[in-house]
């Protein structure tokens, strides 16, 4: 214990060497304290009078609550303005060491990765958020003394957080794109993968705080924690003091990307059967993991279906079995089942689904390309639940109408679910040492080899099974019921 | 044992072999002059052996340490003089040692200590008061020799140290690399300047294309690659039929009226029996001495040829 503890000291002792060194460089550079001096006292002060004849004109009016609600997001837009500022030093952290040459002799020194990394955070960090308090407290004694508006502690203690966090965020996701560029400019030119989500995130937390549901913040200060666990993590395992030093330009090697690709697609296969044990073996070994996960969350996606039945109940009119009978099938006809064209299109709307989701997964660690494949299953688990409702056998209702296609469906939505979570993670788990670059292309490798060897096959098998066997099915056995 | 071991290091970046097979020891109290042209891999080798670039293949070891899986020890024990020096410029000198020395884990009265010291010993405590972007830049270079010394390094990596200096400075660093080798240091200076290389280096490593085409002591590198040395004797009298002065087995290079020039794998036996010749025939001599052959000669042809895998 007292090892760990002595480690941990002499981690942070070392981190906090480079971020006070940084941070009073930031201090000597009036290019960085101009604006915080100017975001911390001019702004909130303007905030203020903007506040008073914002609340002065809606009065007048009859509408206090926009006022009401008015005051508090000032209170968090005083207080993200100086964080912006963080976005700026995080991005030239280490390509601006990179590019004023001084950062060989820093990573000459015994100094940890870890120190480093978290030495630049620190001092991304500290002055702006420094400065994002101060101004609330400007703000804040501002309107004090002028409309006598005093926020509540929880209030308060949420806008805090937020702007903590937020700031986090921002710097976690700046130093990563820092340390994989060769220059300022570079990295400037890559921070909208920062900025646009974060503006999209105060837009989506200023109609909340219009809305006046302060409570959802709290789940969005959780979120964002976990964001900025994950950048960090991502960050620490990208970190590479061989790629910092050793490259020299920021280029788009298509020659180099197309070898890596292929690769690892082809993964050292000699012939089409080895290639193919190859994958049934890596789907089963090292995605583990993400089919269990995924496996989980499409279970859960019937279980909440089923219970959302209970509060949206749908009419017991509507699951009669007298609806389906030979005349049903002529129906399905005319709409393109049980023909060619309609098992085409099944396919084709499956594969543009999972194709949607894994675009959505890669830019969200995964996370929205299992809830975009949650919801139907969501869905079959609201209907199930529903048949239940009116007083039939919901597993009648899976047998007829889901389980004949679902047999290759559902383990297609799994295992693109599971290949897509590793594609989305590929950032925060792939070898130590590895490029950014070269990890993403291996883990599309990955992804396509999954789709073209596994997924795809499946979703050809569900689309025949779904047009031609599951209508029949389904007129078999509930028909005249 | 050595204090710097490479056995057959290589680094490649992507299709590209920066450094390929290099195998070389430094023993305490040496110095070893990494030379070769623009991009010969210099860099890279040293790079590696401080532990900052991973090898693609091969083993190092630094004052003991293994510099992949001792990493941390190894920069510990590293004291590195930068191509780039890299410094901090709106830090003065004393903040910025303390800074280094705070990194490299040292007591701040102890890193204080050493530099005002360091910093007295190479004229830089009269710019205490200046910023670093203030220093010319001789002065930056004084600087980052300064901070790769502060840690009391064992072994000393040193990349052009004297490149920007003027020549007062300069020599006072070639003195002071010749103390650090006298306090039992293994240094590798990597240079361009051979006549630095020739006054400083136990040993040579000439690297070209990130292969070490050539390695050995100075006189060894001469011997090896522009032959025997040649001496030249000029007299104060005619000279009639050099040839018949010279003891069997030297190899005539030239001669005038009044002087000869040739080779001798062994001067100290072949000019004293040529000088009593002489004598003896009383032909008066006025000089038999060695013609200077630089280091730059060496240097040339082996580039120039491209020795791979002679040594």
């Amino acid at each position: 214990m007292s090892v760990e503890v002595s480690a941990l000291r002499q981690d942070w002792t070392g981190a906090w060497s480079i971020a006070r060194r940084e941070i009073r460089d930031q201090l000597r550079d009036w290019r960085i304290l101009t604006p915080i001096a100017i975001l911390t006292l001019f702004f909130p002060l303007l905030m203020n009078f903007t506040a008073q004849q914002a609340v002065d004109f809606v009065t007048r009016y009859g509408a206090p609550v926009i006022g009401d609600r008015l005051i508090p997001f000032l209170l968090m837009v005083v207080g993200f303005f100086p964080i912006s500022i963080s976005l700026v030093i995080a991005l030239e952290s280490f390509a601006g060491e990179r590019e004023r040459l001084s950062l060989e002799p820093l990573l000459a020194t015994p100094l940890t990765d870890s120190q480093l990394y978290y030495g630049k955070m620190i001092a991304s960090l500290v002055p702006p958020l420094g400065a994002s308090y101060l101004g609330i407290s400007v703000y804040l004694i501002g309107l004090i003394f002028r409309l006598g508006w005093v926020p509540s502690s929880q209030l308060l203690i949420q806008i805090m957080a937020l702007t903590t966090v937020q700031a986090i965020v921002m710097v976690s996701g700046a130093v990563v794109i820092s340390s994989q560029t060769t220059s300022v400019r570079a990295a400037n030119l890559l921070a909208s993968f920062v900025i646009i989500p974060v503006a999209e995130l105060i837009i989506g937390e200023s109609l909340i705080m219009f809305w006046g549901r302060y409570q959802i913040l709290w789940w969005i200060v959780l979120a964002l924690i976990l964001v900025a666990v994950v950048l960090m993590r991502m960050g620490l395992r990208l970190f590479n003091r061989e790629e910092l030093l050793g490259r020299e330009l920021d280029v788009f090697d298509l020659k180099w990307a197309w070898m890596v690709f292929k690769q690892a697609f082809l993964a050292e296969a000699g012939s089409f059967s080895e290639w193919y044990r190859g994958l049934l073996k890596h789907v089963f070994k090292r995605m583990r993991v993400p089919i269990i996960l995924m496996a989980a969350a499409l279970t859960l996606a019937y279980i909440l279906g089923s219970h959302f039945a209970e509060t949206f109940t749908l009419p017991g009119e509507l699951f009669q079995g007298r609806a389906y009978n030979q005349d049903w099938l002529e129906v399905l006809t005319a709409f393109g089942l049980l023909t060619p064209a309609g098992a085409a299109k099944i396919f084709f709307i499956n594969a543009r689904a999972l194709l949607l989701a894994s675009l959505l997964g890669v830019f969200t660690f995964g996370v929205l390309a299992v809830i975009l494949l949650m919801v139907p299953v969501g869905l079959i688990g609201y209907f199930a639940g529903n048949v239940a409702l009116a007083g039939q056998s919901s597993f009648l209702f899976l047998e007829a109408l889901v389980l004949p296609h679902a047999t290759l469906e559902v383990p297609a939505a799994i295992i693109s679910g599971a290949s897509i979570l590793q594609l989305g993670m590929a950032a925060i788990s792939m070898p130590q040492g590895s490029s950014l670059g070269e990890g993403w292309i291996r883990a599309m490798a990955e992804w396509v080899r999954v789709g073209v060897g596994i997924v795809i096959p499946l979703l050809i098998g569900a689309a025949l099974l779904e047009t031609f066997v599951t209508p029949l099915i389904a007129v078999s056995l509930l028909a005249g019921g | 044992m050595s204090r710097i071991t490479c056995e057959h290091l290589c680094k490649r970046f992507g299709d590209f072999t920066a450094v390929h097979d290099v195998t070389l020891t430094v023993e305490p109290g040496e110095v070893l002059a990494l030379l070769g042209p623009n991009g010969a891999g210099k860099t890279t080798t040293i790079r590696m052996i401080a532990s900052i670039l991973r090898p693609t293949q091969g083993t190092a070891s630094v004052a003991g340490y293994d510099v992949v899986t001792q990493a941390s020890q190894v920069r510990g024990s590293v004291g590195l003089l930068t191509e780039h020096h890299g410094l901090y410029t709106r830090m003065r000198s004393l903040e910025y040692l303390r800074f280094f020395g705070q990194v490299y884990g040292l007591a701040p009265e102890l890193a204080e200590m050493r530099a005002r010291s360091l910093l007295e010993l190479y004229g830089l405590d009269q710019a205490l008061g200046l910023r670093l972007g203030q220093y010319s830049k001789g002065m930056r270079q004084k600087l980052a020799l300064v901070r790769a010394l502060l840690h009391e390094p064992s072994v000393l990596l040193l990349d052009e140290p004297t490149s920007a200096m003027d020549p007062a400075s300069a020599h006072l660093v070639r003195s002071s690399i010749e103390q650090m080798r006298n306090s039992q240091r293994a240094i590798i200076v990597c240079t361009h300047n051979l006549h630095e290389a020739e006054a400083l280096a136990d040993r040579i490593a000439i690297i070209s294309q990130g292969r070490i085409v050539a390695y050995d002591s100075p006189q060894e590198l001469k011997k090896h690659l522009i032959g025997d040395p040649v001496m030249e004797l000029k007299l104060g009298a005619p000279l009639d039929g050099a040839r018949g002065y010279l003891p069997d087995g030297l190899e005539l290079i030239s001669a005038g009226e009044t002087w000869v020039r040739f080779r001798t794998p062994n001067p100290d036996l072949t000019n004293p029996q040529i000088l009593r010749t002489l004598h003896s025939l009383g032909i008066p001599v006025i000089t038999l001495s060695e013609i200077e052959r630089s280091l730059e000669e060496v240097y040339l042809q082996v580039v120039r040829s491209g020795l791979v895998g002679e040594d």
